[in-house]
Parts: structure tokens; sequence; C-alpha cells
């Protein structure tokens, strides 16, 4: 034998080939074959609902696939289950913790199942538990951690056995970007150490730093590779639009109307564009951008070359635009201050989950609240949204007090939920009439408001259709056309696009900056970077305080150095919050 | 099935902490059987215990005058005397009083004449059949006291059972019937309902997947959910069979290791059925739902504990046979009021293994090695 050939089937941790899998009938994989080598960390890439977490499990023995081979290292994983669950280490999404379990009794339930005893067994704690730094916490219940944490211990858990093989579901949903740092920095040393492994994302950003990425699409494998060759394939072609002068929304629905521009994007103050080819450029004058614009090349992203992947993005114009009335408002309502929140503070016993926070929010803008899980925005949200009593403070929509008229304010609210709170066992057009029907409207204007609806987002097709088997983007406008049923002056929307594919994010966002430009004033939550981009103004919540406010443009200024110049939005989050955590060490 | 006795005692340690930390669990099963125990075991009593009952007396003679003074000294009934017969029928209507106890002016003649049966006529409220069988059996009671009072040496009328007996004799010997029967119910609450949510909590919150990627066998996972209810499940008895017997004085005339042997394989099924409906619908809402309906209400409808099976229609009465707490209810009649009376007890016992069998047989087949199933 060729011992070439031999050294790179070695390399080879995993191989897979036209692997298939179906579930009652619906398909989730489609003939994938793709190799998983040792020694890097292996993006799994993809939107929510790609077959990332199918193909996982398929992988650790959990599913049996419909068609092709799996072999991992070398073996079948349902037949070989036994050989291979010594061999492979698999961090479930929630990272399979007890709760109601300390730290310690955590790690001793999966050292038992994994047949880690005697020495062995205090050596791999001891050297875990510094590991991952939590060494502190061990009688800590896993309940109690932060989610960091938990993400740390659910690593723990999985690496007693010292596995070969490494399969993390999406480490880093719901964790705030500093531990998501940390996280990679310890999986990064694994890897470093010989160790195959296979990080599951949905956030094109992280996938950048992988040695190697599995972009998948709808069950389908769109790429294999390094994501920098991809990059690298995409060079020329995305570039920035500086020094805009006036509405830069506006500017970006033209550019995205020009045929040389397939995708686009806010970036701060700034537009970026992909181009259909390197060097075709579209016409900077019927741009409108101001005298001193300028295009400028920049690094391409993976975004940009996954974008380009299905197809190029959705273009610019929004037929809401058309539909939604200029909203309007009420006479002495001040238009600097749609939305306003004075000292707003809640309390939870002695927990204080909003603390004196202050914003308002002008006409016709998008103010973003940023933050990780349990900082405090979604509280801060629900306030708000007069879902939640005040403690102290004010909180202001329209000029009503949410303490007083909380009914009335929300009349003038459209409330689109984290994740998908409409009725999934109702068909399309029952969700509609119902969320028609709660917002007052009745008889012939209902069924004018659900028409309209039905038009602007396309849904016609879908409307026997039950809203759970709404593929996401879909599911994503009809929550959105739920909302906005009754042509609210304000929305709000808590996370609205983590883990859609980006193609369906840049359409929700031109329908949002539609809607801006009508007038519309849009307050956001999101711990999401790319969603951050598209605000005018974010507020930083931490730890229950809005710890900095300003443009994106403003937030990455406050922490540019000589040694980061052109820091990202995701710099800017970590470096300001470290900074807060200093100060408060300090007093 | 291979099985590691590391990795078993890791999960039954696992899940004895869950079991000690989740405040429900205790909830569940050491505060809500007391409480049962003192609903059933006082409540319903006291209930029956004075019952108002109206006197219509049309005749005027001493012996009419004599029963209704043995009626108003029964300490079971709370007796109101009238001579309108309908102004006693509206009063049983609004339901003020329970019977209405009729006596003819032709009362004294009859009984002299020996015509003991048509003496009297007795209106209860159809509506409510155990209280019209309650006060229908007091009075009978009374009347069979006066007839003795009446008449001493004379044998006791004929067409008497054993069993009419019993309800004729009513305070302590209701209470030594219905506290058995409610440890049925309170054990299938204790096996079906925890065990139904245990699983299914595991797949909710995600860490049956991180198990099933752990070298755990089918036999271990299944285990390590069966030993700790099962223990749990004999504290409780233990705790029930305690206050039971010393707090509320009921006798318990079996051996204790016969009641263990009934427990067990009583629990077994309990722990099996909730085991399976865990696995099956990996919901603990659903699970818990099912539990209720396939688990707890047949053990109190149609156990026998306190609806008589032999008076249900025989379609239902051949449902029965397939609950397992029916078996269970016999069994702790049996030993708790009368002792080992093997027949009785064989026939529970062999119903109550192969309802265990069954149960978790079913369970171990339905347990998955994998997220797909098998």
């Amino acid at each position: 034998m060729n011992p070439a050939m031999t050294a790179s089937t070695d390399a080879i941790a995993i191989r897979l080939q036209a692997v298939s899998h179906a579930f009652a009938g619906r398909p989730a994989l489609c003939e994938l074959s793709a190799d998983i080598r040792r020694g890097v960390i292996t993006g799994l890439v993809g939107p929510d609902g790609a077959g990332k977490t199918t193909l996982m499990r398929l992988m650790a023995g959990l599913l049996k696939a419909s068609a092709g081979s799996i072999c991992v290292e070398g073996l079948d994983p349902v037949s070989a289950g036994d050989t291979l669950r010594l061999q492979l280490g698999y961090m479930p999404q929630k990272f399979g913790l007890y709760e109601d379990l300390t730290v310690l009794e955590n790690l001793r339930l999966y050292a038992d199942l994994r047949g880690v005893t005697g020495q062995a067994r205090a050596d791999s704690f001891e050297r875990l538990l510094a590991f991952t730094d939590l060494a502190r916490f061990t009688d800590r219940l896993a309940g109690k951690l932060s989610g960091g944490m938990k993400q740390k211990l659910g690593l723990a858990c999985t690496l007693l056995g010292s596995p070969r093989i490494l399969l993390l579901d999406e480490p880093c949903v719901g964790v705030d970007p500093i531990s998501r740092r940390e996280l990679w920095r310890m999986v990064s040393s694994l890897a470093d150490g010989g160790m195959a492994v296979l990080w599951s994302t949905s956030y094109l950003d992280e996938a950048e730093l992988c040695g190697e990425v599995l972009l998948m699409h709808e069950g389908r494998l769109q790429y294999s590779g390094s994501p920098q060759a991809l990059m690298d394939s995409m060079q020329g072609r995305s570039l920035l639009l500086q020094d805009i002068v006036g509405n830069r929304r506006q500017v970006l629905q033209r550019a995205l109307r020009s045929p040389a521009v397939i995708d686009g994007a806010l970036q701060g103050h700034a537009v970026r564009l992909v181009l259909r080819e390197a060097g075709v450029l579209p016409d900077l004058a019927s741009l409108q951008a101001g005298p001193d614009a300028s295009l400028q090349r920049v690094k391409p992203r993976l975004e940009d070359a996954f974008i380009d992947l299905l197809g190029g993005g959705p273009g610019g114009d929004s037929p809401l635009t058309e539909h939604m009335p200029a909203a309007r408002l009420p006479d002495g309502v001040d238009a600097e201050a749609v939305i306003v929140a004075e000292q707003l503070t809640r309390r939870f016993g002695d927990f204080v989950a909003t603390d004196h926070v202050d914003f308002r929010i002008r006409r016709g803008e998008i103010f973003g609240l940023l933050g990780p899980n349990g900082a405090g925005k979604s509280t801060t949200f629900k306030m708000m949204c007069g879902l939640l009593p005040v403690s102290s403070g004010e909180a202001r929509v329209m000029g009503l007090d949410l303490k007083k008229s909380a009914s009335q304010a929300r009349q003038q609210i459209g409330y689109m939920a984290q994740k998908f709170a409409l009725y999934g066992n109702l068909s399309v057009a029952q969700n509609l009439g119902f969320f028609a029907g709660i917002y007052g409207l009745s008889g012939a204007s209902q069924r004018a408001a659900v028409a309209d609806m039905v038009r602007v987002f396309g849904l016609q097709p879908f409307l026997a259709m039950n809203a759970g088997e709404l593929p996401l983007g879909f599911k994503q406008r009809l929550a959105l056309s739920c909302a906005l049923m009754h042509q609210p002056p304000l929305l709000f929307l808590d996370e609205p696009t983590s883990g859609v594919d980006p193609v369906s994010r840049r359409e929700f966002w031109s329908h949002i900056n539609g809607l801006v430009d009508k007038g519309v004033t849009v307050m956001v939550t999101t711990h999401f970077m790319d969603e951050a981009e598209y605000c005018d103004r974010i507020g930083l919540v931490y730890r229950g305080r809005m710890i900095a406010a300003g443009t994106p443009d403003a937030l990455k200024a406050m922490v540019a150095s000589a040694e980061l110049p052109d820091p990202s939005m995701e710099d800017a989050f970590i470096a300001l919050v470290e900074r807060d955590d200093r100060q408060r060490e300090a007093t | 099935m291979s099985l590691s006795l590391r990795r078993l005692a890791a999960l039954c340690r696992k899940e004895s902490y869950q079991i000690v930390r989740d405040p429900s669990s205790i909830l569940i099963a050491f505060v809500l059987p007391v409480l049962l125990l003192f609903i059933y075991g006082y409540g319903i009593n006291l209930d029956a215990n004075r019952v108002r009952l109206g006197i219509v007396q049309q005749d005027g003679g001493v012996e009419a005058s004599r029963f209704v003074q043995t009626l108003q000294a029964s300490p079971y009934i709370a007796a109101s005397l009238s001579n309108s017969e309908t102004a006693m029928r509206q009063q049983l209507q609004l339901g003020s009083v329970r019977g209405v106890v009729i006596l003819r002016s032709d009362f004294s003649a009859k009984v002299r004449q020996g015509q003991g049966a048509a003496a009297i006529q007795l209106l209860t409220d159809g509506a409510e059949p155990n209280t019209a069988n309650f006060v229908a059996s007091y009075v009978q009671g009374v009347w069979q006291l006066w007839q003795a009072q009446r008449l001493p040496g004379q044998a006791e009328p004929a067409g008497l059972t054993l069993q009419a007996r019993y309800w004729f004799n009513p305070t302590t010997v209701s209470r030594n019937y219905l506290v058995p029967g409610s440890i049925s119910v309170i054990m299938t609450i204790i096996g079906a309902l925890l065990t139904s949510l245990v699983v299914a909590r595991e797949w909710e919150r995600g860490t049956m997947e991180a198990l099933l990627s752990t070298p755990v066998t089918r036999a271990e996972l299944l285990l390590s959910k069966i030993i700790p209810y099962y223990l749990l499940g004999m504290a409780a008895m233990a705790m029930c069979v305690l206050v039971a017997t010393l707090v509320m004085g009921v006798p318990l005339r079996g051996s204790l290791w016969v009641l263990f042997l009934v427990t067990s394989l009583f629990l077994g099924s309990a722990l099996g059925l909730g085991l399976l409906l865990s696995t099956t619908t990996r919901n603990q809402f659903i699970a818990a739902q099912f539990a209720l309906t396939a688990a707890f209400l047949p053990a109190i409808m149609l156990s026998g504990f306190v609806f008589e099976i032999r008076s249900m229609p025989l379609a239902v009465q051949a449902v029965t046979y397939l609950i397992p707490a029916r078996y269970f209810v016999s069994a702790l009649q049996t030993l708790f009021q009368a002792g080992e009376i093997w027949p009785v007890l064989l026939i529970n016992l062999l119903f109550l293994l192969l309802s265990a069998a069954f149960w978790l047989g079913l369970t171990a087949w339905r347990t998955p090695r994998r997220l797909d199933g098998n």
C-alpha cells in the first residue's frame, strides 16, 4: 500500500459518503459527502433547519442514516456504537447537564458512565477543573451557573475519558461573546493536540475562524474546505461605500437595484456591498450617496461567500414600504422621544434585573438593546411593552405611561416575540385572522388587512399550511405580518433573526428598513453582532445596567486602539464589558 | 444486555439526588399520601355518620312510637319528626333531609300481623345513590335492631349476607375498608405519576441525548429509573401503613412480608406504566396527563375501592380485570381486615405479577438506545 495514502486516511477521523437522512419521509440531509480531519476545528455551518444537529447525531450513533455510509475511526457509529462511544465526546445543545446536580456531581456521573476511575479520574478532574477554571465552583448546582460556565462544564463532562473526536452542537448559543472566545481558545488547544473537532454554529463570523468548514443549507452541503479559500475566491467583490450623505437606507436600496450588486447591508454609517463580478462596479452617481461618497475594497467575509453560493441576496425593495401608510404621531408627542425609559428599574426579590436604565428613542429610529443572555435585555423590553410591571422609574411610549395605560400603549405597538410565538397548529390564514382579531379588526377591515399582508409577504401558497410546518424564513414573514396587521407606529422585535439564514435575514431587514422610512420606530433586542449593525443606535446592556450607548460606529470608536484600529462590533462589546467589570471591581 | 454496576450505581445516585432536591417529588411521595389517607379515612366516614332523616308518623300507636324512638336513638341518624308527608317530601327535594321514613296509620296493625317487610316506607334521593344506599342500610339496621329488641330470642331475619352487615355497622369498619383502598390510590400516584415525569424530563432537558452518547446500556437506563422510585414507593408505603395502623387505628391482620410482596408487585406495574408513558411521549405534560387518566382515575373508579365492582355493568366489570389496582385493593383489604386468606391473595398475586411483567416488559421493549427508537 502506498504509505502516503495510509497517512492521509489516518488523518481523517470521520468520513461521510453520500449520507442522506429523512424523518418520516421528510428529507433532512441529502447526499452528503465530506471528510473531517484531525488537528483542526471543522465548522459545521448553516442556519437553523439546515441539518446540522441531524448530521451530528448520525455521527454520534444516536440516529441511523437512511442511506449512505458514515465511518468514524473506520467504524460504523451504529453497529460499533459500544467501541466508539468511548472514543467520541458529544456535547448536545443545552450541554447535557443535570441542573439539580452540582458541578462535581455532574463530573462524577459522567466519569462513572465513561469508566474513568481511580487515579485516572483524580487526574482528569484536576486537569479539567483547571482547564475550565471551574475549581472554585465545584459545589455549585449546575443550574445556578452562568451560560458560559455551563458551557465549560458541559465541555469538561464531554472530555472525560479523553475522546479522540469531539462533537459540539451549537456550543455558543445563549452564551456571551467573552465566554465564546474563551471556549474557542480551549477547543483550539484540544485540536492542536490532535483531536478531531466538529463545531456546529449558525454564526458565520464564528465559522471564519475554523480551519475547515462544511457549509450547509436545507440539508445540502454547499461547500466544504477552508473558509479562507472560499473568502479568497470572493476577492475584489466586497466593497464598502463610505462617507455617505443623506439616508443610508435609501442608498442601500438603490445599490441593491443595480444589476452589478448581489448583496448589501448596512455597516455602521457605511454600506457594505457584494458585486456580481469583480471589477464591475455600480454607477456611483445613480446611488445618490452624496459628493464625497467613495467605494473601497474590503476583505470579503464568509457571509458574502455564503450568500453568493445561495445565488445572491433578496434585493432591497420591500413591498411593505408601498403598503404601509406613514406612521403619524399623535398631537403633543415629542418626535425626539417616542419611546422613553427614565431610571427604569425592575427587581425580582433581591435581584435587580434592570437597574436604572435611561434611553429615549426618536421617531423613525432603530434602537437596539445588545447584551448577553441574562443581562436584562428581555426584562427591559417586556417593561417597555407593558408586559411586566415597572418597579421604579418610568417607561413611556407615544406619551403614554406604561404604569397607567399599558393596554392603550400596547395598541400602538407591534410585537414580534423571540423565536416563533404563533400558533403552530393553526393554519397561516387562521393565524392572520386571529391576530387581526385581537388587534380589534373585524369584518371587511379584517379581510382587507389580511389580504394586504398575504399579498405583501407572498403568503398565498401557504395559506392552508399549518404555521408550524412553514420553512423558517416564512415563519418569520408570518410573524412580522401578524405584528404589523394593525399598522402600529412602533415595532418591538425580540431577537428577530437569530438562527435564520443570511438571505432571509437580509429580506427581513429590508422590510424593517422600509418601515423605518415610513416613520415607524423600531426597538430590537439582540445578542447577535450582525443584527446590531442594522441599528441606528445601540444600548449595551450588561448585568442589568446600560453600560454604553451610541451609534455602532461610536461604540467601536470607543475601543479603537493602536493594536486594534478597526474593531468589530464584537470587539467593541467585549472591550466595553471588560472595562465595566474592571470598574465594578475597583469600586 | 450487559450491566455495569458502576454505571448503574452512578445513575441511581444521580436519580436520588434529583428526588431529594426536587421538593415536588417529596411532596408527592410523603405529604400527599398522609393528606389522602386522612381525607379517605375521616372525611368520607364523617359524611355518612349522622344522616339527616325525616320521619312522618301517621300512626299514633305504641309500636310506632317505639320504632321512632329507636330511630332517634341511633347515633348515625339525625331525625326530624313531622306528620305532614308533603312537607317532608319537599324537604327531601331540597336536600335538607337525605331520606324520609313514613309510618302509615296501619303500621302497628301490620307489625302485629307479622308483615314486617311492608310496614314502613323509605323514600331516598335516587340522584345520589351512594347516600341513598347509606340511608337505606342505616334504616334497615335500625329496623333489625328494633325487631330484635321487640322479639328477643327470635332468629335474625333471613336475607342478610355477610357483606350487608358490613354496611350496617359503619364507623370503624368502613374506615378499615377505605384506608387500605386509599393506600392503593396513593401508591398508584407515586408509582405512575412520579415516574411518568422522569424520563420525559431527561428528553426535554436534553440530558437523554448526552446519556445515550455514553456507554450506558438499555438495562442500566431502565433499572436506574426503577430502583430509586421503587425504594421511594416502598418508603411511602411504610409511612402509609404506620399512619393507618398507629394513628388511625386500622388493624393489620396479615403479615408484613406478604404486604411487602404484594406492594412490590403492584409497584412493578405502576412504575412500568409511568415509565412507558414517559418514554413514549417524551413530554412531561402529556405523560402526566396520560398517567392521571390511565392510572389514577381507574385506581379510584374501577378498583372496587369506592365503587363496588359487582354493581357495575358487565362491560365495565370486564375492564376492571385489566386494572392492576383492582388486585392490589383486594389484596390490601384482605391483608388488613382478614389476614392471610390464601385463595384470595394467590389470585391477586398472580394477576399483579402478570401485570408487572407486562408493563415492565413493554417499557423495556420501548426504551431506546438511539434517538430514533431501538
